[in-house]
C-alpha cells in the first residue's frame, strides 16, 4: 500500500510529465510483443519459439524494446555484458561525476548528453542498479545543501528515468556538505564539490 | 583490564560494529577549551576566591572557583577579577575586609568551602556578597557526589547569574554537536557536553555522516539524522539508556528534524514525493502531514514557541529566504526580505529573535533578526559560520565557524556581544544545538 501510494503522490506531482508519457509509451510496446501471437493465433507452439511469449523474455523483450525504439540493437549486436561496459575506459559511460553551478541542481546539456546516454545504459540492462549521490560545497548552512545535493541526484535522476530506466534501478541519496571531493575553501575546491556521482552495480 | 588487552578489543569491536551507541556514562578525556576571544568593556567586576577544600580527607579533584569564574567570563555581562590580584584569600563572609575589595574596584565578591559529609559525598557551600552595601546577596549550601560537583559549580554560576542580573543562568544546561574525526576508525561522533565543553560524553559513534541534533523539550532525547545505512534516516534516541527508534526512512532525504514545543511532534524534511518538503510526524501516533508543496527546496523547519507555526527556508523566491507556515498547511509567508541568502533560523526563548545564517557577497555570518522592530544585525565577523543555537535564557548564540580544515564552537553573548571560542585541536566539530533547561 505504502509503495503504492509512494508512486502515485510521485506521479501526480508531475515532475516530469514527459516521463509519464515514456512509462505509457514502453507499456505500450510489451502490450504490442504481448499481442504479437495473438496474430499468429493460428500457429502452434512453434510460434513460440522466438520466445516472445515466455515471462522472462517479455521482461528481457521489454527492456530491449525500449532500447530498440532508439534505434540502437545493444542486445543484438553488442556482446559486452553490462560490467564490462562499464569497464570501458573511454567514452560518456566513464563519465560519472555531474558538476554544477553555485546554489542550482541545473543540468548543462553537456551533463544532459552524458546522462541519456547512462540513462538509454540502464534501460537496456535490467541487471544494473545505479546510486546517485548528490553533494554541496561548503557555503551556508548544512541543512540546505542536504536538500540542494538531494535536488541535484533528482534532476539526474529525472533525465534516467526519461531515457527508460526503471524506478527501481535508479536511488538517490543527497550527502550535502559531508563528503567533499576536494578539500579547501576556494571556487576551484567548490566547484569540483558540487557534484552528483553516478554508483554502478550490477546484480 | 591492563591497556595491552583493551586495544584489540576495540578495535574488533569498531570491526564488528560499524555503529556504536552509547548511553551517557562515562566521560570522553579530550575536553573542548574555552578561549573569550572578545571582552567587553562594561561588563561587572566581580571576584571569586578560591574555596577552601582543607578540610577534605583526600585531595578535592576540582577547583570550583575557576568552573564559576570561566562561566561568568562568557556571559559577557561579568567580569571575573585575575585570581592573582585577589587582595585576600577569605572563606567565609565574617572574615571579608571589605574595603580591601572595594580598593580592588571589586562590586561582587563570591566565597566558599567545601566539606566532606561522608566518603565521597560532599557539602559545598557558597556566598555571594555585594563589596558597596557590605552584606550577602546569597548563601547556599550543597551536596554532591564526585560525579556532580561540574555540575554543582555551574549550578553556583547560575545562581549567582540570576541574582545579579535578573535573567536564569543557563551555564547548567547541555550542549549537543557532532565531531568529524578525518583519520579516525570511526569518522562521526554525535556528543553531549556541559557547556563549557567539559565533561563530552559519546552518544553515537559512526563512520557514516551523522548529522542535524535536535533536543526534545525535557533534554531526555536528541533526534538526528544518521547515514548508518548508506542513506539519511531520521532516529530518536534517549539519552540515559541509548534507547533508540528510527522514525522517518522514506526513499530520498530524510532530514533536519526538530522537536515541537510540546514534545509530541517532530517537523521534518521529506523529498519522497519529489523536492524537499516539510513535515510533521506526530510521534506517538507516526502520522504523517504535509504541510508545504513546492518544487522549490524546503528545509530547516524550527516550531515557534506557541507550536502554531513553523520557519522554514525555502528558496521559492529564487535564493534561499526564512518563511512562515501554519501547522495547518496554507500559504507560507516570507519573513526575511535582507540579502541574498537567510537559512537556518533558530528561534529565541522569547520568540522575539529569529538567529540565522546571513549571506552576503560570499561571506556566511550569523545575524539576528528582531521580529518586533524588523531590524537585521550581523553578530559575528567571520566568514563561513553555520547552525547558530540559544541557550535557553536567550542571552547567548552558540555556532560552529569553518578555520581552515576544521570547525570549531563559538559562543556569543547578546548583550554585549562578548564571543568565545570553545575549540579543541581533534577533529572537526559541527551543528551545536544548546539544550533546554533542565527540568525542575
Amino acid at each position: 500500500m505504502k509503495p503504492t501510494q509512494i508512486l502515485k503522490t510521485w506521479m501526480l506531482a508531475g515532475v516530469v510529465a514527459v516521463f509519464i508519457s515514456a512509462c505509457a509509451t514502453t507499456q505500450e510496446e510489451i502490450g504490442v510483443q504481448d499481442g504479437a501471437p495473438v496474430d499468429g493465433q493460428s500457429t502452434d507452439g512453434g510460434s513460440m519459439t522466438d520466445g516472445s511469449m515466455s515471462s522472462g523474455g517479455a521482461e528481457a523483450t521489454g527492456l530491449a524494446g525500449s532500447d530498440g525504439g532508439d534505434g540502437t540493437a545493444i542486445v543484438d549486436s553488442m556482446p559486452l555484458t553490462a560490467t564490462e561496459m562499464l569497464a570501458e575506459p573511454e567514452g560518456d559511460l566513464a563519465s560519472r561525476t555531474i558538476y554544477f553551478e553555485y546554489d542550482s541542481a541545473k543540468l548543462t546539456s553537456e551533463s544532459i548528453a552524458i546522462l541519456e546516454t547512462h540513462g538509454n545504459f540502464i534501460a537496456g540492462n535490467g541487471e544494473v542498479r545505479v546510486r546517485l549521490e548528490g553533494h554541496a560545497d561548503e557555503r551556508g548552512s548544512r541543512e540546505y545543501n542536504i536538500a540542494l545535493g538531494d535536488r541535484r541526484a533528482q534532476s539526474v535522476r529525472r533525465v534516467l528515468l526519461f531515457q527508460g530506466a526503471s524506478t527501481d534501478q535508479v536511488e538517490t541519496v543527497s550527502y550535502g556538505e559531508e563528503n567533499p571531493a576536494v578539500s579547501g575553501h576556494d571556487e576551484d575546491a567548490w566547484s569540483k564539490n558540487r557534484r552528483v556521482e553516478l554508483i554502478y552495480t550490477v546484480n | 583490564m591492563t591497556s595491552k588487552l583493551e586495544m584489540p578489543l576495540k578495535k574488533l569491536a569498531a570491526k564488528l560494529f560499524p555503529l556504536l551507541l552509547l548511553c551517557l556514562s562515562q566521560p570522553v578525556t579530550a575536553a573542548l577549551t574555552i578561549e573569550i576571544t572578545e571582552g567587553v568593556d562594561s561588563a561587572l567586576p566581580i571576584a571569586v576566591v578560591p574555596f577552601d577544600t582543607s578540610k577534605v580527607t583526600v585531595k578535592f579533584p576540582l577547583d570550583l572557583a575557576e568552573i564559576v569564574s570561566s562561566d561568568l567570563n562568557r556571559s559577557g555581562v561579568l567580569k571575573v577579577l585575575n585570581r592573582a590580584d585577589n587582595p585576600e584569600s577569605p572563606h567565609y563572609s565574617n572574615q571579608v575586609q571589605y574595603s580591601r575589595w572595594r580598593n580592588a574596584s571589586q562590586d561582587y565578591l563570591v566565597v566558599g568551602r567545601v566539606l566532606e559529609k561522608s566518603a565521597g559525598v560532599y557539602t559545598i557551600e557558597f556566598q555571594l556578597l555585594d563589596v558597596l552595601k557590605q552584606k550577602q546577596l546569597i548563601g547556599r549550601s550543597m551536596t554532591a557526589k564526585k560525579r556532580d560537583l561540574r555540575s554543582r559549580a555551574h549550578q553556583i554560576s547560575d545562581f549567582i547569574y540570576e541574582e545579579i542580573t535578573g535573567t536564569r543562568g543557563a551555564f547548567n544546561t547541555r550542549i549537543a554537536y557532532v565531531r568529524a574525526q578525518p583519520n579516525a576508525a570511526r569518522k562521526y561522533v554525535l556528543q553531549v557536553a556541559d557547556t563549557d565543553g567539559f565533561n563530552a560524553q559519546n552518544v553515537l559513534e559512526s563512520d557514516e555522516p551523522i548529522m542535524s541534533p535536535s533536543w526534545s523539550p525535557d533534554g531526555k532525547s536528541l533526534a538526528y539524522v544518521s547515514f548508518e545505512s548508506s542513506r539519511p534516516e531520521i532516529f530518536i534516541q534517549h539519552l540515559a539508556t541509548a534507547r533508540r527508534t528510527k522514525v522517518s526512512g522514506f526513499s530520498g532525504l530524510n532530514s533536519a528534524p526538530s522537536w515541537s514545543p510540546d514534545g509530541n511532534y517532530l517537523a521534518l524534511v521529506l523529498s519522497k514525493d519529489g523536492s524537499p518538503d516539510i513535515y510533521t510526524l506526530n510521534t506517538r501516533t507516526k502520522r504523517l502531514k504535509r504541510l508545504t508543496e513546492h518544487r522549490s527546496i524546503d528545509t530547516e523547519p524550527v516550531w515557534n514557541n506557541d507550536g502554531n507555526s513553523i520557519i522554514f527556508t525555502s528558496d521559492r523566491s529564487g535564493t534561499p529566504q526564512l518563511y512562515e507556515v501554519s501547522v495547518n498547511g496554507g500559504k507560507p509567508k516570507r519573513i526575511t526580505f535582507e540579502g541574498r541568502y537567510n537559512t537556518a533560523a533558530n528561534l529565541s526563548p522569547d520568540g522575539r529573535y529569529i538567529a540565522m545564517v546571513h549571506g552576503d557577497r560570499g561571506q556566511y555570518k550569523i545575524a539576528q533578526l528582531d521580529r518586533q522592530t524588523g531590524n537585521l544585525i550581523v553578530l559575528t565577523d567571520s566568514t563561513l559560520d553555520e547552525s547558530p543555537s540559544f541557550s535557553p535564557n536567550g542571552k547567548m548564540l552558540l555556532y560552529a565557524s569553518t578555520a581552515g580544515n576544521n570547525g570549531l564552537l563559538y559562543a556569543v553573548a547578546i548583550d554585549g556581544r562578548a564571543k568565545h571560542k570553545l575549540s579543541d585541536q581533534a577533529g572537526d566539530i559541527r551543528e551545536p544545538v544548546w539544550g533546554p533547561f533542565e527540568s525542575k
